[in-house]
């Protein structure tokens, strides 16, 4: 008996075995401080964040709470009335409707370039194209602006006349009349966008590229594969996540978009759905530029509660970057 | 089966490699028999993959990639006029040493993956896919997920759903570049076996490191060898019973018996 009580203790005190402490933190004095400087950097950036978006909300709150609802869908802005009287729905729609057209022209070029200069370039033309294009995202919005303004909307009014010749049948590049010219379009503001947002898919697709397994590339060759079946296959399919990914990055850049929309688009009251070749659009940040300089102290807060949509427009457009971009590759949890 | 294509005969002549201005393979002279199972084998950096990726144009791919030489196919030369690299990787295929499934495709549309790769109309998939996977003995173990991730597989399963892929195609040679190097020894095992299966159909050239799989599963075996700062080249080449058992040249006797590399 006495050896069986004994077994039966010592199995139980095995089947719960005492845990040790184990501590995974810093080792030692350097640790410790290296660990305090990142996290007082990691927590700047979130407190900083957190700040900005109480000082938008109580500055837009006067705005926000005389405006009510309509202020995000309304059409009209006017500071002669009394109450006064701030709606940003056109803006927004507007915002929305450029960085639309700006993705839909940049994605293609930007795939292209990028699979130019990971497949086909040599390795020190491929260097050159890549400098080329990270400049592209260095120059200020500034000089965009002004030579979209002098060169190139003269140019893509053209085309736009030429569209809206042939394909104005179509109900988008429809014009009310074609008296007003092509110029101030979202059409036009798109492309400038597009050129901007350009350099960051390209950058974040020629990521994704040079990092693909060589061996399925090959796989796919061994098979039978063209170029081209090859890339649409395996590719392009392998890569999408992550250049949706690079898209909405581009996305945001194009809401946040400021001056040079700002000098080259007509920004109206008037909501535009999707005639993106009518003088007639609208885009949040360039119409807070175009407005602060004159703004009486009510405008400013309807100015800034319009900055706080726009925060929260992208800040909800980054989140569901990041879930499609988690959703499209489930075979990378493996 | 009466559908499949016949295995074919292979040979190179006076293959010789460069890569850019360093020549890396010369003057290699090789006959693959139809349904028979030719061994490369050598040390690390001899040059064996580098010439088994000659015998399906996939070499030409690397940038800077040069060659002299010919390889035929029963006869004809892959690199003459009459034929297009698509072409020559449809009737010679490859398996590569680490398994490349495509993650994006299920489990049946990477065995479909070469017909649609190479623009082929696909009339009966199903049986495309059951006889493929049928072929390289792993039908039973997928025959309730093939609409699953072909991811989800084992190493030794991706593996095999590379050749049932490469199978799909009907090739008349199956080139496999140290297919196991990856793998554990139970799926080395049915790997080589399935080997043996398809010798009846087609005519395989596996680059080896292993010995004992080169006994196990070829006909003839080729020794390869790079002297320093000289390009490699075959020391010996004959049934694989002579070259294990009674060698002529005296590195290859070394080789085989691990007295280097």
């Amino acid at each position: 008996m006495g050896k069986l009580a004994f077994m039966s203790e010592s199995s139980v005190s095995k089947s719960v075995p005492e845990r040790r402490k184990l501590s995974a933190g810093p080792l030692s004095t350097g640790d410790k401080w290296f660990f305090r400087t990142t996290s007082i950097a990691a927590n700047f950036a979130f407190v900083l964040v957190a700040f900005i978006l109480v000082f938008l909300f109580i500055q837009a709150l006067p705005a926000l709470t005389s405006q009510g609802l309509p202020f995000v869908y309304g059409t009209e802005w006017n500071n002669q009335k009394d109450p006064i009287v701030m709606q940003i729905g056109p803006m927004i729609w507007g915002s929305l409707l450029i960085g639309a057209i700006g993705v839909i022209f940049a994605t293609p070029l930007a795939v292209s370039l990028a699979y130019l200069i990971v497949f086909m370039l040599p390795s020190r033309l491929a260097k050159v194209a890549t400098t080329l294009v990270d400049l592209l995202a260095a120059l200020p919005s500034v000089i965009i602006g002004l030579w979209g303004l002098f060169v190139f909307s003269p140019v893509a009014a053209e085309w736009a006349t030429i569209l809206n010749k042939y394909l104005g049948w179509i109900p988008i590049f429809q014009v009310k009349s074609a008296d007003n010219g092509f110029g101030g379009s979202p059409f036009i503001a798109g492309w400038i966008v597009a050129i901007m947002i350009v350099p960051i898919i390209t950058s974040i697709t020629r990521e994704v590229f040079s990092q693909l397994d060589r061996d399925l590339i090959n796989g796919a060759l061994a098979l039978g594969g063209s170029k081209f079946s090859t890339f649409r296959r395996v590719i392009f399919p392998t890569s999408a996540g992550a250049v949706v990914g690079g898209i909405l990055l581009g996305l945001g850049r194009a809401l946040g978009e400021t001056v040079a929309i700002y000098y080259v688009l007509q920004i109206t009251f008037n909501i535009n759905w999707a005639q993106i070749l009518e003088p007639n659009g609208g885009a949040v940040a360039s119409m807070i530029l175009s407005k602060f300089g004159e703004a009486t102290q009510d405008e400013v807060s309807g100015l800034i509660a319009a900055g706080l949509v726009l925060f929260i427009l992208t800040l909800g457009i980054n989140f569901i970057a990041s879930i499609i971009v988690n959703r499209a590759q489930p075979w990378r949890k493996n | 089966m009466n559908s499949l294509t016949k295995a074919s005969t292979l040979s190179s002549e006076n293959i010789s490699v460069w890569f850019g201005q360093r020549q890396v393979l010369s003057d290699v002279n090789l006959v693959f028999p139809a349904n028979k199972v030719t061994a490369l084998i050598g040390p690390s950096g001899c040059g064996k993959s580098t010439f088994i990726r000659t015998l399906n144009r996939m070499h030409e791919l690397i940038p800077g990639a040069g060659l002299a030489g010919s390889v035929f196919l029963d006869g004809e030369d892959i690199y003459g006029e009459d034929f297009d690299a698509v072409s020559v990787r449809i009737k010679i295929g490859m398996v590569f040493q680490k398994p490349n499934p495509f993650p994006t495709m299920t489990i049946r549309d990477n065995i479909l993956s070469g017909l649609r790769l190479s623009g082929r109309k696909i009339e009966n998939g199903d049986e495309v896919a059951e006889t493929s996977l049928r072929r390289a003995s792993i039908w039973n173990e997928v025959k309730d997920r093939l609409n699953d991730q072909a991811i989800s597989l084992s190493g030794g399963q991706q593996q095999r759903l590379c050749i049932a892929r490469s199978l799909a195609m009907n090739p008349q040679v199956l080139l496999m570049d140290e297919p196991c190097s990856a793998l554990d020894p139970g799926s080395t095992r049915r790997i080589e076996e399935t080997i043996k299966e398809l010798s009846s159909s087609m005519t395989i050239v596996i680059v080896t490191h292993n010995m004992q799989q080169a006994q196990r599963v070829s006909d003839q075996t080729a020794f390869f060898l790079a002297d320093d700062n000289t390009p490699g080249g075959v020391v010996e080449f004959g049934s694989t019973e002579q070259i294990f058992n009674g060698p002529i040249d005296q590195r290859t006797n070394d080789y085989v018996n691990g007295h280097f590399g």
